[in-house]
């Protein structure tokens, strides 16, 4: 299973689309870890900067629809390359959602007004988030507060995360 | 309780229900393109599993950026052709012989009412306008597909789309879902089905059809579906012939399909599309919808036909009837691409490549290039496309390029003044 703790990156924004995450142009790469540099180079967001900001981050919190747009998987590559390996939002787009619970990884949703309390805590903090997969709770952390959230996961989503993805999963099974 | 399409398919597709709410589908198709496909493929080869479930159920394409443009890509579809041969995919359609995904699979006659089918591109969804469950689907269940046949998907819940009314003259298919796409907005569909149905609906050919369907991923949507009718049966007729004794039986058999009149839905919307006007979107968002007429006289450097959305015949004969005899804005470039081989001669036979070119377009061969800043048509920034592709992402077509999606007609108007305009077509207020 993939490490689910860490730093947090917060994304101030709804409709983060895969073209943001990982331009086109790159999906010819032929290798995930070919991708690492081009992470969120597009994202339109004032004041982010992919090439500072990512760095040392290990879970994504934003807003709603996160990941719509295209199939690509390299989507939730390009996270994974980053050390990323989990993201909290209101939504997902489905196919980008299902992408993360296939490689192992976790897409969580939270409601709105959790987010917001996220956001309003521990945005612009040095925040880290650890993952409580037994007890389905996040331990949301900084200098000054520290506060659990719970969450709630399916579970085949949750079996996708203990078995490390899809591939494997289904081929033992079917 | 009644069923819906989707429900239905489903049911008839389980092969097993790992969780609540979550199904394990048998797949009557595994469609594959060159850059979401390698990936799957050097995965299964490195995990000693290079095998396919069936090389008759599992269809293959080079479309995206072809012929390649670099050694990456080159490499992309040398992998593809490899993995084809290998496994006696026959249906292959390389260099010459090939066209965007979502127009040349349905053209073939592969997919039909009540099959279920995954690819790795969101615009699957394309698929539905024949009844069928399509979705689009990442790198992995691509790879489980390839291997066995299968893939998850969490129960459907549908939104039924009512599409009331008669179009105008001039308003097209791409109009009406840009107007739905405005009215659920970006994730209204998220997780659902789009069920399409009313006069609007029954009015339209195939080729309309598939681009109400296509575009049922930008509200979200999983599948933009169609109920199966006569003119299903008369597109898919010289592939199904054999099947059954008569056009009729086909549709009785095809009509198991349709939602139950108990069906539930988790939302029914009503729309008369008897006054509905060209639409065209103006921001970042597909979402982000005004008419053409709130948009008429913004500039653009680029226009661009063709797409899984409106690359088909229908839309090149509609835009070249608007270009013959004219010439396109000293201040644009137009570029035009046939969606498939035999859209292009067809179009080659009607005259209508010859109209495009005396208007001063640049014809392109069949491929997905342009709408996603892959190769043939990739804007400069600060740029802007009058496009009848799908995506109006920032970035999409080119870093720092802007998008305004259209209907052909409207295309071919706008390439004519060099701003955006209604076409002679649209008559109306």
């Amino acid at each position: 299973m993939k490490n689910f703790n860490g730093k947090i990156l917060f994304l101030d924004r709804s409709d983060i689309n895969t073209d943001e995450i990982i331009p086109a142009k790159y999906l010819t790469e032929l290798t995930k870890a070919a991708l690492k540099p081009y992470c969120l180079e597009d994202l339109s967001l004032p004041g982010f900067d992919p090439k500072k900001d990512i760095a040392g981050k290990s879970v994504i919190v934003t807003r709603a629809n996160f990941g719509c747009g295209s199939s690509r998987e390299h989507a939730p590559w390009v996270l994974e390359c980053n050390g990323i390996n989990i993201v909290i939002a209101e939504n997902f787009a489905r196919i980008f959602r299902q992408n993360m619970f296939n490689c192992g990884l976790m897409a969580i949703s939270l409601e709105p007004a959790v987010i917001d309390e996220l956001f309003k805590l521990f945005a612009g903090t040095d925040a880290t988030l650890t993952t409580d997969l037994e007890n389905k709770t996040f331990t949301v952390s900084n200098a000054k507060t520290s506060k659990v959230y719970p969450f709630t996961i399916g579970e085949f989503d949750l079996e996708l995360v203990k078995a490390g993805g899809w591939v494997s999963y289904a081929d033992s099974k079917y | 309780m009644g069923k819906t399409l989707a429900q239905k398919i489903f049911d008839a597709h389980t092969v097993d229900t790992p969780a609540p709410g979550v199904r394990v589908l048998s797949l009557d198709r595994v469609f594959c393109h060159e850059i979401t496909t390698p990936i799957a493929i050097n995965d299964l080869v490195a995990i000693g599993k290079d095998r396919v479930f069936d090389p008759e159920k599992i269809k293959a394409v080079i479309d995206h950026v072809t012929p390649a443009k670099d050694s990456k890509t080159a490499e992309q579809g040398k992998t593809m052709r490899e993995w084809a041969k290998r496994h006696g995919i026959k249906d292959f359609f390389d260099i010459g012989a090939n066209g965007v995904c979502h127009a040349i699979f349905p053209e073939k006659g592969f997919v039909r009412p009540g099959f279920t089918v995954i690819m790795g591109d969101s615009h699957t969804c394309t698929h539905g306008a024949f009844g069928a469950f399509a979705a689009g689907v990442g790198t992995t269940d691509l790879e489980v597909g390839i291997l066995k046949g299968v893939c998850t998907m969490r129960e459907p819940a549908t939104i039924k789309v009512v599409l009331n009314g008669k179009l105008r003259a001039g308003v097209f298919a791409k109009d009406v879902i840009l107007a739905v796409i405005k009215l659920l907005t970006v994730n209204g569909a998220t997780d659902k089905v789009i069920e399409f149905t009313g006069p609007a609906v029954d009015a339209m050919g195939m080729d309309s059809r598939m681009t109400l369907c296509n575009m049922a991923i930008e509200a979200g949507g999983t599948c933009g579906v169609c109920y199966p009718d006569m003119v299903t049966v008369d597109f898919l007729w010289p592939f199904i012939q054999n099947d059954f004794p008569s056009r009729e039986a086909a549709l009785a058999e095809y009509s198991k399909w349709l939602p139950d009149a108990d069906a539930v839905y988790d939302k029914v919307v009503t729309m008369d599309v008897s006054e509905l006007e060209p639409m065209v979107t103006f921001g970042y968002k597909p979402d982000q919808v005004k008419t053409v007429r709130e948009m008429e006289g913004t500039p653009v450097n680029q226009i661009y036909i063709g797409s899984c959305t409106n690359g088909r015949l229908e839309d090149l004969r509609i835009a070249a009837g608007i270009l013959k005899g004219k010439k396109i804005s000293e201040n644009v470039r137009a570029i035009v691409s046939p969606a498939t081989p035999k859209i292009y001669r067809d179009a080659l036979k009607e005259g209508i490549i010859e109209i495009f070119m005396d208007a001063g377009f640049c014809v392109t061969n069949p491929t997905c290039g342009a709408c996603l800043g892959m190769s043939n048509g990739v804007l400069a920034n600060g740029e802007s496309c009058a496009s009848t592709t799908n995506r109006n992402f920032n970035g999409r077509m080119g870093k720092g390029g802007m998008v305004h999606l259209m209907s052909p007609a409207t295309a071919a108007a706008t390439a004519i003044a060099g701003v955006i305009t209604n076409s002679p077509l649209f008559t109306g207020k």
